[in-house]
């Protein structure tokens, strides 16, 4: 474990390991040096996508859930940003300030996702993924068909973010630093949160929940207040989302994305918290610059055969990856010597 | 039945009840309360037997994906691509041959064959690894569905189904008696009424195969325990690829019935996904019969949702399936 230590996040400040220091320092001073394009476009986009795959990383990793509704979650949150506050369509738009329409909407979000669990955690394993890829698709066909509220098949624009202390939230930098410190935030929490007593419940239940159950812990309650803790996530990071594309639309809840989400997750690797956020920046270079090696149409071929070499051969995703390397090299510098004393 | 009458009378009354009831409102001239009430009686017969014919359809798709999960514990997330490509595979072996029937056994023959590679493949290198076997379905069907949709275009195709499956029967239903005292009956497309009746006859067969036959015993027994069936000297990775042959093959002969009586174009792989999955969660997985009677509420829900709630039609599948997930976990005829 002691290599987790590596991308970040040991509690004891002493502890900190040089690459981790250099991440936050290249997260920090990036935009000084990047172009609009990369803040925005890659940059920012990373760090949304990475916030919302690690709603489901947390489910997933510690919980052992694979949820597949956390986009649908983020995707509640959006619409409300755009139901409750102000939109250019003109349907809804109830007008609330800013503030309250972010917490509404991410509060709201929340009790989606646990109410989404509390359907789904009375079964187990491969149940969960079915039931939650069923609501996530009831989800999609709901808003594309129900023009009162959802505005049918042409959804919401103009979802603008506050121009708050005269800084335009949306202009590349601010935006940026506005999602790093919510990834960082969620990051930092949820890193915390595996080591604290709920954690680590949390984690003893994905290992044996008849075990924790014969103890006397609630199991159905846990894993409904992970999906809740969940919801607050992937809430936040949906809110995010809507702003960065100011608009929201059946489209950005379509199965396609649920299944970009999932993909991110297992391709970054499902065991430590960094993991979402390696498997959005793989994504997000592959979705800008794949366009260069082949068809843009194909896109989602490349993407499907990515996340099935990893799904067939490193199961851990990119992470477990780079720990198989790293420990082969380390066996490899160990037999060295002996091998060059033989010569 | 008589046991569940004996256990459940009160439910047994009530199911009993709300079929007197359909059957009374499809036969009966609908006096004019009814009608200022519900609206014309044309709509609600059509609405109903709109909602059997799809539910025929979501049971022969379902009905694969079901048996597929009952022995192998395997949710194939690609069962909504192999519907999607036995109606593309169908579509071309007919234009070819220009005969539907050659599309139907084609589809079937092409999918089942795919099926077996897949279990060979795939699957059986992760026997026992439910999680990673579903992440793999769902990479197959991310590559399946841009694949197909780089072959075959975003184009709608609709088949040609032979001369005596066109046109309209007339039902021995009324529907309203003129003034004149005419009576008027209702009309309704034949093909429809076949799909009703392949779904039957396809519900049927496998009822017999699983429980008339031997190798059906053998599954049926590989349901209950794999081990014990394997130890008992059967070969069972040669029962394993025989069920994901027909599972699959099934799919993909839906495909070509489906893709007849509505049309084929790229998200109905998502369309079909989703009633297989909401079929099998409501009836029980693993469960045919299960996979008939969750067809039947699903395909009802959906198209009565449609026809009276427009906007809110996808709600009363999503509540069904709350519903029963809330009551019985495993399913209306799942086993715990």
């Amino acid at each position: 474990m002691a290599d987790l230590s590596l991308i970040a996040g040991k509690s004891r400040l002493p502890n900190i390991h040089p690459a981790a220091l250099v991440a936050a320092v290249f997260l920090l001073f990036y935009p000084a040096f990047a172009s609009n394009f990369f803040i925005f476009q890659v940059g920012a986009y990373t760090l949304v996508l990475g916030t919302i795959a690690l709603s489901l990383m947390m489910l997933a990793g510690y919980g052992g859930m694979v949820s597949l509704s956390q986009l649908t979650v983020a995707g509640l949150a959006g619409y409300l940003m755009a139901i409750l506050g102000e939109n250019s369509v003109g349907v809804m738009g109830l007008g609330w300030p800013w503030w309250l329409t972010a917490l509404t909407a991410i509060l709201a979000a929340s009790v989606f996702s646990a109410l989404i669990g509390a359907i789904s955690v009375r079964t187990e394993g491969i149940y969960t993924i079915m039931i939650t890829l069923a609501i996530a698709v009831a989800f999609f066909y709901f808003v594309r068909q129900n023009y009162v509220i959802f505005n049918g098949f042409t959804g919401y624009a103009g979802v603008e973010p506050p121009v708050l202390f005269g800084i335009y939230w949306r202009d590349p930098t601010p935006f940026y630093y506005l999602s790093l410190a919510v990834a960082a935030f969620f990051f930092f929490a949820v890193l915390y949160g595996a080591r604290s007593t709920f954690g680590l419940s949390l984690q003893a239940i994905r290992d044996n929940p008849r075990r924790m159950r014969a103890i006397g812990y609630d199991v159905t309650l846990h894993r409904i207040f992970a999906y809740w803790l969940a919801g607050l996530i992937a809430g936040t990071a949906g809110v995010l989302m809507v702003w960065f594309n100011g608009r929201i639309s059946p489209g950005s809840v379509g199965v396609d994305i649920v299944i970009d989400i999932l993909v991110i997750a297992v391709v970054g690797g499902m065991r430590h918290p960094i993991g979402p956020f390696i498997g959005a920046l793989a994504f997000v270079l592959l979705e800008n610059f794949a366009i260069d090696l082949i068809d843009r149409e194909r896109f989602n071929t490349v993407i499907g055969l990515a996340f099935l070499l990893v799904v067939l051969f490193s199961p851990d995703g990119l992470l477990g990856l780079w720990m198989r390397i790293k420990n082969a090299l380390k066996l490899k510098r160990r037999t060295l010597p002996e091998s060059g004393g033989g010569q | 039945m008589r046991k569940f009458i004996e256990r459940h009378t009160f439910w047994a009354i009530v199911i009993l009840l709300v079929a007197g009831i359909f059957l009374w409102m499809i036969f009966a001239v609908w006096p004019d309360w009814l009608v200022s009430a519900l609206g014309r009686k044309k709509t609600f017969v059509n609405t109903f037997l709109n909602g059997l014919t799809l539910a025929g359809l979501y049971f022969l798709v379902a009905s694969g994906f079901t048996l597929v999960f009952g022995l192998m514990r395997n949710v194939n997330l690609a069962h909504g691509s192999m519907y999607l490509l036995g109606a593309y595979i169908g579509y071309e072996a007919a234009e070819a041959s220009g005969n539907w029937f050659v599309g139907l056994g084609v589809a079937f023959i092409a999918i089942a064959v795919t099926g077996i590679l897949l279990q060979v493949l795939v699957f059986r290198r992760m026997e026992g690894d439910d999680l990673r076997q579903t992440l793999v379905t769902i990479g197959v069907s991310i590559v399946a569905a841009d694949l197909m949709l780089a072959v075959w275009s975003g184009t709608t195709y609709q088949f040609a189904p032979p001369e005596w499956l066109f046109g309209a029967a007339e039902l021995p239903i009324i529907s309203t008696i003129r003034s004149s005292g005419q009576e008027v009956f209702i009309k309704y497309p034949v093909y429809r009424l076949a799909v009703l009746g392949v779904a039957i006859a396809v519900g049927i067969a496998l009822w017999l195969f699983l429980n008339r036959t031997r190798i059906g015993m053998m599954i049926r027994a590989g349901v209950n325990d794999r081990d014990m069936l394997a130890a008992s000297g059967v070969n069972v990775q040669l029962v394993f690829a025989l069920v994901f042959a027909i599972g699959a093959g099934l799919a993909g002969f839906a495909g070509v019935i489906g893709g007849t009586a509505l049309s084929i174009a790229p998200g109905e792989d998502i369309r079909y996904l989703l009633a297989s999955l909401v079929v099998v969660i409501v009836g029980g997985m693993g469960s045919v019969p299960g996979a008939a009677i969750g067809a039947l509420l699903i395909g009802l829900a959906e198209q009565f949702g449609l026809a009276y709630f427009p906007t809110y039609g996808v709600v009363l599948t999503f509540l069904i399936m709350v519903v029963v997930l809330a009551v019985r976990p495993q399913g209306i005829m799942g086993n715990s």
